[in-house]
């Protein structure tokens, strides 16, 4: 009798330690679920959500149940794939806009080097300082168009992303229709 | 030396159609009223240009210097005026425009002046860029740059004369009529990787350009004399697609390259017989690469092969070798692997090897893709042993983690699946837009991590930013208050002084 209540004490005593340790140990640093939505969201960082960026958005989701259908850039597609992995109810967004990549373009001539461009991209992706001619770094646009409303001459545009042998993509192969007597 | 030949799975024998192109010597192409010269010539790297317009360029004489480690130099094709830099379609089955440098020829073919280039005292590294600033690119049709695989230390160096695909005849008539350069510059690209060994591999379809090689061999001294007698012309059966690199590879050495490594990686590196060529002339003779040999055949009055200056527009070339009436379309590269070229203003690159024109009665229009039936014949065919009917449906399904999970990336795009399928299906033209649609797929996936990136190191900057405004705020609002608490102390200090000095 008494044995097997030390050994359960025992085991009861190792185990808990055990888990204890772990919860210290093994802790996970931020919300894992707020990581995997963020790895579903198309990162164009565009605060179209409502939200000041793509992380944002997604730890509003993970934390505070927000809408699933917010996303703009990613559309019914991007809904979709949150719905499966929430196990949530799928709500359309309407599709996204079937449009090529673009990229900002600042017409340096007109540029009057005010830097509030700089200070609304997301992704730093554009350089320069005060009084001095901006540019865009175009490998890191995302083309969120954010830089749009603050250029006080308006000297910013979106331009589509040109094609290269390296970007081009072959065509499906339309099979042709059997025209049948 | 008699080795034992290994084989490749699969493959076909297609009608080879030689014949047609390879029994004239190569000619000479005058030089057109007008050329085009990209700076990108293939799809790896390109370069810059570093000539204005205006300029008087002499033939040879390099346009574009090599960007970046895989670029390679471009040179002007003959002497004239740079008249243009613009925009021009290229031979690419996009046929997207890309940056061209036009030159207007003088008529006078007036060279550089060639530097002396004395090859055995030329250290590697410098031997290596001497290829890169010759513009030396393969010649096969892949245009990868030269001087990255004449990095690699490897065992066995072979040369791909084997040219498989019909139609083809360039490699063919060079290995004919200029057998010793070649053999020169295999053994300078031998010296370069080191290798033990150098094989000329030669489908025994070309009897001729066999015994020029064979001869070329026992002749000529190499130049690395550690090749004497370690160079092997060694025939191989006929069978596409035998000119492919790990195919190659297999027959005359019995190796298999893993998928998704590098020949160099298991010991073999593997350059066409052309490249070699070119080498040997850049090297020997200070010639940069300006012009090369284009097979031009099918429904064409003068077929054979030309030497063509690089930068000739294809509808001069075409014109030149009397195109007849009633071709349909060209076909750049041959009936298996080639492609249709979208616009006929293109140029000749460093890497356009045939033209091929066509009409109906030459290449009938294909019969009506049916239902794949599940034959399997497309996998008896593979020379890389994969699936193509797992391939197929996956690509067609837009399943493309599925075609991934099969091998897709190993696929070499021989065509041997789609030339043995009974159903007609264009296999080829699944499997490419399923590769195309996974790189943009991943280059997206690229994309959007980097954004996440720099968004969330911003994020962390303007946290920091705050914080150090916060700190540097509070550290002057100590600084005023310590002042002030001074000045207030110093004041009633100096009030009671005063106090105490009394009034006189």
């Amino acid at each position: 009798m008494l044995a097997a209540l030390l050994v359960m004490t025992g085991i009861a005593l190792v185990l808990g330690t055990a888990l204890g340790y772990a919860a210290i140990y093994f802790k996970v640093e931020g919300n894992p679920l707020a990581a995997q939505i963020d790895a579903l969201l198309p990162q164009t960082q565009c605060a179209q959500c409502g939200f000041p960026g793509c992380k944002p958005y997604a730890e509003a989701i993970a934390s505070n149940g927000a809408e699933i259908n917010l996303c703009t850039p990613g559309g019914d597609d991007c809904a979709h794939k949150l719905a499966d992995l929430l196990g949530r109810e799928f709500k359309p967004r309407g599709a996204p806009v079937e449009k090529l990549k673009t990229v900002a373009l600042i017409d340096e001539q007109s540029c009057i080097g005010c830097t509030l461009c700089i200070q609304a991209c997301p992704v730093d992706a554009i350089v320069g300082s005060a009084k001095q001619m901006h540019t865009v770094i175009s490998r890191y646009c995302t083309g969120c168009e954010l830089c749009l409303p603050p250029c006080p001459v308006n000297c910013i545009t979106l331009e589509e992303e040109p094609r290269t042998p390296q970007n081009w993509r072959w065509k499906y192969p339309i099979t042709g229709l059997k025209v049948v007597t | 030396m008699t080795s034992r030949l290994f084989q490749f799975r699969g493959g076909v024998k297609p009608d080879s159609h030689k014949t047609e192109s390879s029994e004239t010597p190569i000619v000479h192409v005058p030089t057109p009223s007008r050329l085009v010269v990209p700076l990108i010539q293939g799809s790896q790297g390109g370069a810059r240009t570093i000539v204005t317009l205006g300029d008087k360029v002499l033939k040879g004489q390099c346009i574009g210097e090599a960007e970046g480690a895989t670029g390679t130099a471009i040179h002007a094709p003959t002497s004239g005026t740079v008249t243009e830099i613009g925009r021009y379609p290229m031979a690419h089955p996009s046929g997207l425009a890309s940056q061209a440098i036009v030159i207007t020829p003088d008529g006078e073919e007036r060279r550089i002046i060639h530097e002396p280039f004395d090859f055995p005292d030329t250290s590697r590294d410098e031997l290596i860029f001497r290829i890169q600033a010759s513009g030396i690119v393969g010649m096969g049709g892949a245009v990868f740059p030269s001087h990255i695989k004449a990095e690699s230390e490897i065992k066995t160096l072979v040369i791909n004369g084997a040219e498989c695909e019909p139609w083809i005849t360039c490699d063919d008539r060079l290995m004919r009529d200029r057998a010793a350069d070649i053999i020169t510059g295999a053994s300078i690209l031998g010296r370069l990787t080191g290798a033990q060994q150098i094989l000329v591999g030669i489908e025994d379809n070309k009897p001729e350009a066999i015994a020029s090689m064979m001869e070329a061999v026992r002749s000529v001294a190499p130049i690395a004399h550690e090749y004497e007698n370690k160079i092997t012309v060694v025939p191989v059966p006929t069978r596409y697609p035998t000119g492919g690199e790990k195919q190659l590879i297999r027959v005359l050495t019995g190796l298999e390259i893993p998928a998704g490594t590098h020949a160099a990686k298991s010991g073999v590196q593997c350059f066409n017989v052309a490249t070699a060529h070119a080498v040997c002339r850049a090297l020997l003779y200070g010639e940069a690469m300006t012009s090369r040999i284009v097979t031009v055949t099918g429904n064409v009055e003068r077929p054979g092969n030309y030497e063509v200056p690089l930068g000739m527009l294809i509808a001069d070339l075409l014109a030149f070798c009397g195109i007849r009436p009633g071709s349909n379309r060209v076909i750049m590269g041959g009936p298996m692997m080639g492609f249709v070229l979208p616009s006929l203003e293109a140029p000749i690159t460093k890497g356009s090897n045939c033209l091929i024109a066509t009409s109906p009665e030459f290449f009938p229009p294909p019969p009506p893709e049916q239902p794949c039936i599940r034959c399997g014949a497309c996998a008896q065919a593979c020379p890389s042993q994969l699936q193509p009917y797992e391939l197929y449906w996956s690509s067609r399904a837009k399943n493309l983690d599925g075609a991934k999970r099969y091998h897709l990336f190993s696929c070499i795009e021989c065509g041997c699946c789609a030339y043995v399928c009974p159903a007609h299906i264009p296999l080829i033209d699944y499997f490419r837009f399923a590769k195309s649609e996974i790189r943009a797929r991943d280059e997206e996936q690229n994309a959007a991590d980097r954004a996440r990136e720099r968004f969330e190191f911003r994020s962390f900057r303007l946290e920091r930013e705050k914080a150090e405004k916060a700190a540097r705020l509070a550290a002057k609002a100590a600084e005023t208050r310590a002042k002030a608490a001074e000045a207030t102390a110093t004041t009633h200090a100096a009030s009671g002084n005063e106090a105490e000095n009394g009034k006189p």
